[in-house]
C-alpha cells in the first residue's frame, strides 16, 4: 500500500496547475467567482482553449483524440480544475455521448461526430427522460417507425438540460412496442437539433433560470445511418452511458472548492459579541462535519480509481449518494452565513446591494435551490440505494 | 384542558378558508408577485371585512379581541394558500410592538386604522451586521430642537415599500450592541431624508434597504420610553415568531399533503410511487414534523395568554420551524422528482417560503444558541 503520485502525475500536475494559472481567462475566473451564469459562448470557448491543449478527451483513448489518461491523471485534472474554480467540461460530450460513439459506433459515425464532440463544434444534449418514464426510464414512448432510410420520431422528451444551445441529441426511442422486456424495444439515434418537426421549449426552474427543455418531436425524419448500434439494442448503449454519467457525480473537487469559499466567506462575516461566523462553535461545528464527509468521499473515490476498474460498478453508487449530499449541505451553509441577507432576490435587487463581505449573499438562496436537483437527476438517490441494496447487499 | 376553538373563532376559519380556496390559487398568487404593487389591495380590504386585521388586538383598542389564538388561527391558514400580503408585519410584528404603546390614545388609533385596513405597518429592526440581534443598532438618534434626528441604515426591511408607517429602531445611547440605550421611533414612510431600495425576495415578497439621513421627528413619535425600545421589540419579536411559526405550519401541513396527493398520481414502475415504502415513510416524518410544529406553535399562543416563559416558547418554535421546515421542503421537492425543481408547480413555492421563513427572526442556530439565555 501507498500513497502518492508517481513522477508523471505530479509532472502533469504542474503543467496543468500553470496553465491553469496562465492561460484561464480573467472574466471567467470573475463570472465563476461570484457564481455567475455561463454563456453559451463562454462555455465553448473555454473547452476550445482546453482542445488546443488535447485535454478535452479526457475519459477516451489516445486513438480517438482522447488524453489517454490512467483514473489516477484524470482525478488529478479534475482535481486542478476545480480546485482554480474552472468550468467543468461538458459532461454531454466528454463522459457520455463520446465513450458510446468510440465503443458502439460505426467508423463512419467516429469520423463523422468525434472531433466536434471533442472541440464542441458539436453540442450535444441528453434526449432519455420523458414525462412518464424518470426513474423508470425503460418506458419510454418516444415512437421511431421506419421508413426506408428513415426513422420517423413522434414523442415528447423532457428535463433535457440545455438543448437551447444543443446542436445534437442524443435519444433513446421505442423501435418495437412490442419488445417482450420494455427494455428490448429502444434504439439509440442521434438526432440533429435543426431538423423540422422539434420543438424545444424552456422549463423554468427553483432559481427562475431556466436550464432544461421540453422537446417535442412531431414527424422528425432521422436517418437510419444515425443509428448507434442494432436497432432494438439501443439500451446497452443507453446504460453504458448512465454508468459514466455517474462516476465523477460525487463532485468532490468542486465540494473542496465550495468548502473553502465558504470558510473564507464565514470568517469574513463578524458577529456582534466579537467573534466570526466561522469562529463561532456552533458553525464551525457543521463546517467540519462535512469536511468530515468530503474527507471520507474523497478517499472512497480514491478507493474506487485505485481500484482501477474501468466500470466503477454499482458500489460506487454511494459516491454519488454522498458527494449530492455534500453539495447540498454546502449551500444550505451558506443561505445559513448569509442570515436574512439570503433574501433579497439578487436578480430583481441587484448583484452589489452589499459591502464586499457579503457579495455571495444574493446567489445563497437560488444555488440552494437549484442544488436539490442533484440528488434527483443522474438516478435519484432512492434508486441508487435501491441499486446497492439489490447489487451490493443482495437484498 | 380545552384546546378546541370556540364556536365564532370556527367560524371566522371557515370564512378564511373559504376565502382563500376562492381566491388564492398559485397562479393568481403568482400574478399578483410579479404586479407592481406585489400584492392586492382589493383582498387587504377583505381582510379588513373578514375582521382578519383586527383579529390579535384588544376589543378596546378597536381590534377582534382574540388575542394569540386570534393570530394563529389566521396565519395558519395564511401559510396553507401562501399568501401574499405584508399581514405578518403589520398585525403580527409591528401590532406586538404597538400593542404596548402606553399612550392609550395613540394606541387605540392605531391599532384601530390597521383593523380597519387603513393603516400599515413595517419595523426597521435590522441592519447589516446585526444577524439576528435586534440589540445590535447603529442607526443613531439625535435630540434635535424638541425631537429626535435619525440617521442610518436599515437591511431586508419586509413589506416596507407598502407601509404607510415604519417602526424605527434607533441608538439614543450607548454602544453598537447594548441592550440599553434603543429607542423605537414612529417614522412616516414619507418623511423626507428618509429613502427605501425596495427589491422583491426569494419567496415572492418585497423587503427594501432603507436609508434614514437627518430625518426629522418630533419628541412624539417616540414609542415607549426613550433608551427603553429593547423590551418593546423583544415582545415584538415573540408576537412576529407565533405569526411565522403559525404560517410555517400552515405550509408544512400544505407541503405534505401536496407530496402525499402528487406520488399517489405519479406512477414508475406500474405503480403509483406511493406504494413505495421508503418515500411512504418519508412522508410520515414530513407529516410527524408538521405536528410537532402545530404544537409548538400552540404552545407559544398559550404562553402569550399567560404571559408566562414566552420568549423560551418563541426560541423553541423557532427551532422547530427551521429544522422541520427545512426537512419537509427538502423532502417535498425530492419526492416530486424532477417536477419538484419547476416553478410552475406549487410544491416549489412551499419549499421557498419554508426556507426564508428560517431567515427572519434568527433561525434555528441563532435560537438554539441563545436558547437557554432565555
Ligand atoms: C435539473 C435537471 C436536469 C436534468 N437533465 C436531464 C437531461 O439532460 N436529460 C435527461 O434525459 N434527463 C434529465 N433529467 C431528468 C432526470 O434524470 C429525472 O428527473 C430523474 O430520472 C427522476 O425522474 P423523475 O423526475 O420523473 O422523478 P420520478 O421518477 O417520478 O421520481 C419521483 C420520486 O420518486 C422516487 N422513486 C421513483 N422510483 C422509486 C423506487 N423504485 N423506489 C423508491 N423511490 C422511487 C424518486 O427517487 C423521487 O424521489 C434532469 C432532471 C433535472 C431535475
Amino acid at each position: 500500500m501507498e500513497a502518492g503520485y508517481t513522477q508523471e502525475d505530479l509532472a502533469l500536475r504542474d503543467e496543468i496547475r500553470d496553465f491553469l494559472a496562465n492561460e484561464f481567462p480573467a472574466d471567467l475566473r470573475d463570472k465563476q467567482l461570484r457564481g455567475a451564469p455561463l454563456s453559451r459562448e463562454d462555455i465553448v470557448n473555454w473547452h476550445k482553449l482546453l482542445c488546443t491543449r488535447g485535454w478535452t478527451g479526457i475519459h477516451w483513448p489516445v486513438e480517438y483524440g482522447g488524453t489517454g489518461w490512467t483514473q489516477m491523471q484524470r482525478h488529478i485534472f479534475q482535481t486542478e480544475m476545480a480546485a482554480a474554480g474552472a468550468p467543468p467540461l461538458l459532461a454531454f460530450n466528454i463522459k457520455m455521448i463520446g465513450p458510446v460513439l468510440y465503443k458502439y459506433g460505426s467508423e463512419e459515425q467516429k469520423r463523422r461526430f468525434l472531433p466536434g464532440t471533442l472541440s464542441l463544434d458539436i453540442w450535444w444534449c441528453q434526449g432519455y427522460s420523458e414525462p412518464g418514464a424518470g426513474s423508470d426510464l425503460a418506458a419510454l414512448q418516444t415512437r421511431a417507425v421506419r421508413d426506408g432510410d428513415e426513422y420517423i420520431v413522434n414523442g415528447q422528451k423532457t428535463w433535457t438540460t440545455l438543448a437551447q444551445y444543443a446542436d445534437w441529441m442524443f435519444c433513446l426511442v421505442r423501435t418495437d412496442p412490442d419488445a417482450a422486456r420494455p427494455q428490448q424495444g429502444i434504439s439509440f439515434l442521434l438526432i440533429d437539433m435543426n431538423s423540422p418537426g422539434i420543438e424545444v421549449r424552456p422549463i423554468t426552474t427553483l432559481d427562475g433560470s431556466a436550464p432544461v427543455n421540453d422537446v417535442f418531436l412531431t414527424d422528425v425524419r432521422v436517418p437510419v445511418a444515425n443509428r448507434i448500434g442494432e436497432e432494438n439494442q439501443g439500451w446497452t448503449c443507453a446504460k453504458a452511458l448512465l454508468g459514466n454519467e455517474r462516476t465523477g457525480i460525487a463532485q468532490v473537487a468542486a465540494s473542496k472548492h465550495e468548502l473553502a469559499r465558504l470558510k473564507r466567506v464565514a470568517s469574513g462575516i463578524s458577529v456582534p459579541g466579537g467573534e466570526t461566523l466561522m469562529q463561532q462553535d456552533d458553525f464551525a461545528r457543521r463546517v467540519a462535519e462535512v469536511e468530515v464527509d468530503l474527507l471520507g468521499l474523497e478517499y472512497s473515490e480514491l478507493r474506487v480509481l485505485a481500484a482501477g476498474a474501468d466500470n466503477p460498478g454499482p458500489a460506487s453508487s454511494y459516491l454519488k449518494i454522498v458527494g449530492s449530499g455534500i453539495t447540498q449541505r454546502l449551500t444550505e451553509l451558506f443561505v445559513e452565513a448569509a442570515g436574512y441577507h439570503a433574501l433579497p432576490l439578487a436578480a430583481d435587487a441587484g448583484d452589489n446591494i452589499y459591502p464586499s463581505w457579503l457579495d455571495f449573499a444574493g446567489r445563497s438562496a437560488p444555488k440552494y435551490f437549484d442544488t436539490r436537483k442533484v440528488s434527483i437527476f443522474g438516478g435519484s438517490n432512492e434508486i441508487q440505494r435501491n441499486i446497492i441494496a439489490k447489487a451490493v447487499l443482495g437484498l | 384542558m380545552d384546546f378546541s376553538y370556540s364556536e365564532e373563532q370556527k367560524l371566522l376559519q371557515d370564512s378564511i378558508v373559504r376565502f382563500l380556496d376562492d381566491q388564492y390559487d398559485i397562479e393568481s398568487r403568482r400574478a399578483l408577485i410579479n404586479s407592481d404593487l406585489g400584492f392586492s389591495d382589493a383582498h387587504w380590504s377583505q381582510f379588513a371585512e373578514l375582521g382578519l386585521l383586527g383579529v390579535a388586538f384588544d376589543a378596546e383598542d378597536g381590534g377582534f379581541g382574540y388575542g394569540s389564538v386570534g393570530l394563529m388561527l389566521v396565519m395558519e391558514a395564511f401559510g396553507r394558500a401562501l399568501v401574499i400580503e405584508p399581514y405578518w408585519s403589520t398585525v403580527a410584528f409591528a401590532g406586538g410592538a404597538l400593542r404596548q404603546d402606553t399612550r392609550s390614545e395613540r394606541r387605540a388609533d392605531l391599532i384601530g386604522r390597521i383593523s380597519s385596513g387603513e393603516l400599515k405597518v413595517a419595523s426597521a429592526y435590522s441592519e447589516e451586521s446585526g444577524r439576528y440581534h435586534l440589540s445590535h443598532v447603529t442607526t443613531g438618534a439625535e435630540e434635535a430642537s424638541g425631537g429626535w434626528r435619525l440617521s442610518g441604515r436599515k437591511s431586508v426591511v419586509l413589506n416596507a415599500g407598502s407601509a404607510d408607517l415604519l417602526i424605527v429602531s434607533a441608538r439614543s445611547s450607548g454602544g453598537a450592541d447594548d441592550r440599553d440605550g434603543i429607542t423605537l421611533f414612529l417614522v412616516d414612510r414619507d418623511a423626507a431624508g428618509l429613502s427605501l431600495q425596495e427589491y422583491r425576495t426569494v419567496d415572492g415578497f418585497r423587503a427594501a434597504e432603507i436609508t434614514l439621513e437627518n430625518v426629522e421627528v418630533g419628541a412624539d413619535a417616540v414609542l415607549g420610553e426613550v433608551g427603553g425600545g429593547m423590551a418593546i421589540l423583544d415582545q415584538a419579536e415573540v408576537w412576529g415568531i407565533l405569526g411565522l411559526g403559525a404560517e410555517a405550519s400552515g405550509v408544512m401541513e400544505r407541503a405534505y399533503q401536496l407530496t402525499v396527493e402528487y406520488t399517489k398520481e405519479r406512477k414508475q414502475f406500474g405503480v403509483p410511487i406511493s406504494s413505495f415504502q421508503v418515500l411512504q415513510h418519508r412522508m410520515v416524518d414530513m407529516f410527524i414534523e408538521t405536528e410537532q410544529t402545530k404544537s409548538l406553535v400552540l404552545m407559544l399562543a398559550l404562553a402569550l395568554q399567560s404571559g408566562e416563559n414566552q420568549a423560551q416558547a418563541a426560541s423553541a418554535l423557532k427551532i422547530q420551524v427551521g429544522k422541520a421546515g427545512r426537512h419537509i421542503g427538502q423532502q417535498a421537492i425530492q419526492l416530486h422528482g424532477g417536477m419538484g425543481m419547476t416553478d410552475e408547480m406549487a410544491i416549489g413555492h412551499y419549499f421557498k417560503r419554508l426556507t426564508a421563513a428560517n431567515q427572519i427572526l434568527g433561525d434555528a442556530a441563532h435560537h438554539l444558541k441563545h436558547y437557554y439565555e432565555r
